[in-house]
């Protein structure tokens, strides 16, 4: 059951431009795949190093416009930015992770949120580089690859998914490994992960390297597939979407941000009116979610199978008295 | 001499706007220990909420302050009671994301009420006053001398009665003004309704030489938090002063360096102290 789900989820996602209506389905599908990416990356630094990092979609800018500025103005090829992108998203979270990270939750939090701010002015005011409020036009479509080429919304689809699903079990991978573990103990007790040999700090900001990574591919993936890069990425309810998708999904699990992530895509595109509006229905969602309802969709899953688990086992132990 | 006195001015406004909206917020996290990330939200509905009693309901201007006060400190109790009270034994996380939540909420409902365009409030004191060849706009000394007025009465309201040092009781040990019989949701109802009453306050003055949008509570919100933990969570003198350290460092800063970065001075100050001294200017206060 365990293995059986992904592998369902993966089929249905691979057959899906076999179903879709039209190419617009697509196109938001890939589009909620990408901030799917990014909000996983906040996922790690959030929901297992348990850091509120406000600044998140200012790494997925970063990433964004190292592609769009490195392609459209400096003729770079697009997968070579692509790369870059990524790069430079994680040392600029390197960076920003070993002045902020020295201070504590919420502390972190205004700081990161003042960071996140600083990126979007200055994206806007430096017009030199950025192209300031006007943005980044005219990006190509990300180029072939051999004999494959990315210039119809389907092929991009199935690139999108592709870079999902390693982000995935590179996520599994790390999350079950012992740094994972590190990451986890960090969030639920600072000083008994010290007092086990961690090294805090460290173990924070390679979680913050990491999730600014995931931003950077995530946003490189974005410039590629939307074609336009505005100041508008940067914005803190863009932070705030992917915070939606993860509480909604279940924060710290695995699955989460991509369950988060479609469903409220489908919700707010059903509620196409919403668009502009949509933190009227999504603030007191989340208010209501914390309050009511703060493991999210996964985690109250596995929380009811341990309940049930637990049952079991004592009533087994009750059964040997 | 003239521009020196026209920056000092200014710098005393924005840090007059910047210390109000502060001390709300840091009432707050004395009684809660909570970044309430929603103030700037309130401060925004202030601004809205008198330019539609000014603008559209043709009240004057010192009673649609009034007005967007009062509005403003039930939407803070409100939002205490529907929000923060239920998330009173959550970890910290959970109180951050309510109040993101309710901040673009609130920053939403405007917007689709009022559209996303600037507007601007008026202000009957558009009079310039000449002063031993120094010019001052009355708007701006208005600002400065109501904000002052409202500092002194928010002390003597704190120090000198008996509700007032309910606020500080709370603050200081919770269990503490419980033992001597000190209701905590009543106390944290009444910080919530000032920090909200100040802030709308604090928008209403500014508004006149500033404009009025959604987004507006954003930038004066963070200046607000940098300032109280340059100036340590929960302290009062603190807030003000940070304030017009802020202010200051604004009002210069946009002369001397460049008016397009002014908004980035306030956080790059912050971002250097606390990469130099993470505990703040003043530590000392609660941590």
């Amino acid at each position: 059951m365990r293995r059986l789900l992904p592998l369902a989820a993966l089929a249905a996602a691979l057959l899906f431009p076999v179903a879709a209506p039209n190419e617009y389905y697509l196109y938001v599908a890939a589009l909620a795949f990408i901030m799917a990416i990014s909000a996983t990356g906040l996922n790690l630094i959030l929901g297992y190093a348990g850091q509120l990092n406000l600044a998140h979609a200012g790494f997925m800018a970063i990433g964004a416009y190292t592609v769009g500025i490195l392609t459209v103005d400096d003729g770079v090829p697009y997968w070579a930015a692509f790369a870059l992108a990524g790069v430079i998203a994680t040392v600029m979270g390197v960076l920003a992770g070993l002045v902020s990270l020295r201070l504590k939750s919420h502390f972190f939090a205004i700081f990161t949120l003042c960071v996140g701010l600083i990126l979007s002015l200055v994206i806007e005011k430096w017009s030199g580089l950025t192209h300031g409020t006007t943005g980044l036009i005219g990006l190509q479509a990300p180029a072939p690859i051999g004999p494959i080429r990315f210039d119809t919304t389907e092929a991009q689809y199935y690139l999108v998914l592709g870079f999902l699903v390693a982000a995935l079990w590179l996520m599994h991978r790390i999350t079950g490994s012992l740094v994972g573990r590190g990451f986890v103990a960090v969030r639920n007790g600072e000083d008994l992960a010290r007092a086990l040999g961690i090294d805090a700090f460290r173990t924070k900001l390679l979680a913050f390297a990491l999730s600014a990574f995931y931003a950077g591919i995530s946003g490189a993936l974005y410039a590629g597939f939307v074609r336009f890069v505005g100041p508008d990425l940067a914005s803190e309810g863009h932070t705030f979407d992917m915070l939606a998708f993860i509480l909604v999904g279940g924060i710290g699990t695995l699955g989460g941000p991509l369950i988060g992530a479609i469903l409220l895509t489908i919700l707010t595109q059903s509620l196409q009116f919403l668009q502009d509006f949509r933190m009227i229905v999504f603030g007191p969602l989340l208010i209501l979610l914390v309050i009511f309802f703060p493991h999210g969709i996964v985690g109250s899953i596995r929380l009811r199978r341990a309940r049930r688990a637990a049952w079991t086992a004592g009533r087994k132990v009750r059964a040997h008295a | 001499m003239v521009m020196l006195f026209q920056q000092i001015l200014n710098g005393l406004t924005l840090g007059s706007v910047y210390s109000l909206v502060a001390l709300g917020l840091t009432l707050i996290y004395g009684i809660l220990h909570i970044p309430n990330f929603s103030h700037g939200a309130l401060y925004m509905v202030g601004a809205y909420f008198a330019y539609y009693l000014a603008g559209s309901l043709g009240v004057p201007y010192w009673g649609a302050m009034v007005g967007a006060a009062a509005v403003v400190a039930l939407l803070a109790m409100a939002s205490e009671r529907l929000v923060f009270r239920p998330l009173r034994d959550a970890p910290v996380l959970h109180d951050m994301i309510a109040a993101i939540g309710l901040l673009l909420f609130l920053e939403a409902v405007v917007q689709a009420i009022w559209g996303a365009d600037f507007h601007r409030l008026q202000s009957p004191h558009t009079q310039i006053v000449h002063l031993f060849g120094l010019v001052a706009p009355v708007q701006r000394l208005l600002i400065v001398a109501a904000a002052f007025a409202l500092m002194l009465a928010l002390h003597l309201f704190l120090q000198r009665t008996v509700m007032g040092s309910t606020i500080i009781a709370l603050a200081q040990d919770r269990e503490g003004a419980a033992l001597v019989g000190i209701d905590a949701s009543r106390v944290s109802l009444l910080t919530f309704a000032i920090s909200g009453a100040l802030a709308a306050v604090a928008a209403v003055l500014f508004a006149p030489i500033s404009l009025v949008y959604p987004a507006m509570g954003d930038l004066v919100i963070l200046k607000a938090f940098v300032i109280i933990i340059l100036g340590g969570m929960g302290s009062l003198p603190g807030a003000i002063l940070g304030g017009m350290v802020i202010g200051f460092a604004e009002s210069f800063g946009a002369f001397y360096v460049s008016t397009d970065y002014k908004d980035i001075i306030a956080f790059a100050l912050f971002v250097l102290i606390m990469s130099v001294r993470p505990s703040g200017l003043f530590p000392g206060g609660v941590r």
